[in-house]
């Protein structure tokens, strides 16, 4: 009856197989994450995931407000992911969406199974996620960089939880996709990934995919989230390494 | 039985027998309820069905209105979920704005209708970039005795299909209303297969009780030809890929013979 004028954008991958921003299909965007970035926060952690700037800050174990969400044999998380109105094209509300409640909702079961939360009964801990800039994969970039900020909250974990997305585009299963190829392509999966213990603590997926894909893209997610995990590891021993290391000379310099 | 929770010695039980591969009702680990699938209650909605799988119960109506397309979609329809967690259904839910449960359930129910591309949106278009029909898809719970998830899924799927449109006509770009209807074009049946995660085994379709023992759940919708087109985990608890995947398997083997419940091709 009507014919749609929905186009893409431009091709999102050329024929040799290269994406938009020149990676090949099976890589992920560039991460950085920095340790204790925030002076208030009992932890916080900074990432840049390609265009992605996400900001997590944790306060806590620390006295439940209202008192009577307090628990009685475990801490309760409480999770708020949030984007700032200048983080996307069109100003966003900055009251929370219907999307934003949901993500935060699924973030906090995502991470909530990485916390020994039994070790600090009648607490809470409030996790804070700031979404600065946005291109696509920000939940995933924000359980990351927030577990980071857990660890240096010094909240005592099973592991770091690390996160990536992976999904079909042009009929091409990619890893990490940005938000043109979100909204271009054929489905997207986030997935959130506790490396040790071998546990999928997050999944979601929105798109079209065969039984066959479905576990194909899975299984790059997982690569995803054990490079994310490498870039984890880096941040926090980069901070706490390099500030044991630095103690050690000062001593030294002293004794002399 | 009024009460909400379930006591640590059921719990225990429910538990232990689903490691053996048993549930406290009889089912098998990836047994339905029985449902029971009722369409066109409701008069004044365009479209209406009511589910009960088991003794939870969902209700649908649908309705329509002008509105204008999105700016990046001048020539599509709208398509609006909405889930009520109505006070009357359980006493655990209160009046109120809709909380974070009821967002998840009206954006999972969302997601399996808009990425199966249920709806021909396209011919839902009045005139371009100005006016389109908005679809609201009212999900309203009435009774919660667990999996609320998969009773949505498949009471919005009835309302869909039950949903008549009203003929029109455009008139120097003002709609009037003929008589007579039409169905609303519907081109994709999507069904939602909710799976528990309790004691490592994988059960489908939980009930109230189950779900206060669950680790976690697995929510994957089906579309018609089997493949998968939206997928949500929940819950505190985890799951490995292995699970994942059998999952996936059990949910397009059920989420077929679910489909025969509602599409009566």
């Amino acid at each position: 009856m009507f014919k749609t004028s929905r186009k893409k954008p431009e091709k999102l991958i050329d024929e040799n197989d290269v994406r938009l921003d020149g990676r090949k299909l099976n890589e992920m965007r560039p991460v950085k994450i920095e340790v204790g970035v925030l002076g208030n926060a009992d932890g916080s952690a900074y990432i840049e995931q390609g265009k992605n700037k996400i900001l997590a800050a944790v306060y806590g174990p620390k006295e439940v407000h209202p008192k009577h969400l307090a628990l009685p044999d475990r801490a309760v998380l409480r999770c708020r992911y949030h984007m700032a109105p200048f983080s996307v094209e069109e100003r966003k509300s900055p009251a929370p969406s219907r999307r934003e409640l949901e993500l935060s909702k699924v973030i906090r079961e995502s991470l909530e199974p990485s916390i020994f939360t039994e070790y600090y009964p009648r607490t809470s801990i409030d996790l804070f996620i700031e979404v600065l800039q946005a291109d696509g994969g920000t939940r995933c970039a924000g359980i990351t960089v927030a577990s980071v900020a857990l660890a240096d909250a010094g909240i005592p974990m099973r592991d770091l939880v690390s996160a990536c997305a992976a999904g079909k585009v042009e009929g091409r299963l990619v890893l990490d996709l940005t938000d043109v190829e979100d909204k271009g392509g054929e489905a997207d999966m986030p997935l959130a990934y506790m490396p040790n213990v071998n546990s999928i603590t997050l999944l979601q997926m929105d798109g079209m995919l065969t039984g066959e894909e479905f576990e194909q893209v899975i299984n790059l997610a997982l690569d995803g989230c054990k490079q994310s995990g490498l870039t984890q590891k880096e941040a926090l021993r980069s901070k706490y390494v390099t500030a044991k290391e630095a103690e050690a000379e000062k001593e030294e310099a002293g004794e002399e | 039985m009024s009460s909400t929770m379930t006591s640590r010695v059921r719990q225990k039980r429910i538990s232990q027998l689903i490691s053996r591969g048993k549930r406290l009702d009889g089912r098998e680990l990836t047994d339905y309820r029985e449902v029971q699938v009722e369409a066109g209650l409701i008069e004044r909605a365009e479209g209406s069905a009511r589910v009960r799988l088991g003794k939870t119960e969902v209700l649908v109506g649908v309705k329509f209105e002008m509105g204008e397309p999105f700016p990046d979609t001048p020539n599509e329809g709208v398509l609006t979920v909405n889930a009520e967690l109505v006070p009357l259904a359980s006493p655990t839910f209160e009046p109120g704005p809709p909380d974070e449960n009821s967002i998840e359930l009206a954006r999972i129910v969302d997601r399996g209708i808009r990425e199966s591309k249920t709806i021909a949106t396209e011919e839902l278009c009045i005139e371009p970039g100005k006016k389109v029909f908005v679809v609201f898809v009212d999900v309203y719970v009435l009774n919660h005795d667990g999996n609320l998830i998969d009773a949505s899924c498949l009471a919005a799927l009835a309302a869909l299909l039950n949903t008549k449109m009203f003929n029109y006509e455009v008139k120097e770009g003002e709609v009037k209303i003929k008589p007579g209807y039409k169905p609303l074009p519907i081109r994709n049946y999507p069904v939602a297969v909710t799976l528990a995660k309790i004691n490592d085994k994988l059960v489908v379709d939980p009930g109230l009780e189950e779900e206060q023992v669950m680790d976690a759940r697995l929510t994957i919708t089906v579309e018609k030809d089997g493949k998968i087109c939206a997928v949500q985990k929940g819950g505190y608890g985890y799951f490995s890929a292995q699970q994942v995947f059998e999952a996936s398997k059990i949910a397009q083997q059920k989420a077929e013979e679910q489909r025969k419940l509602v599409v009566r091709e």
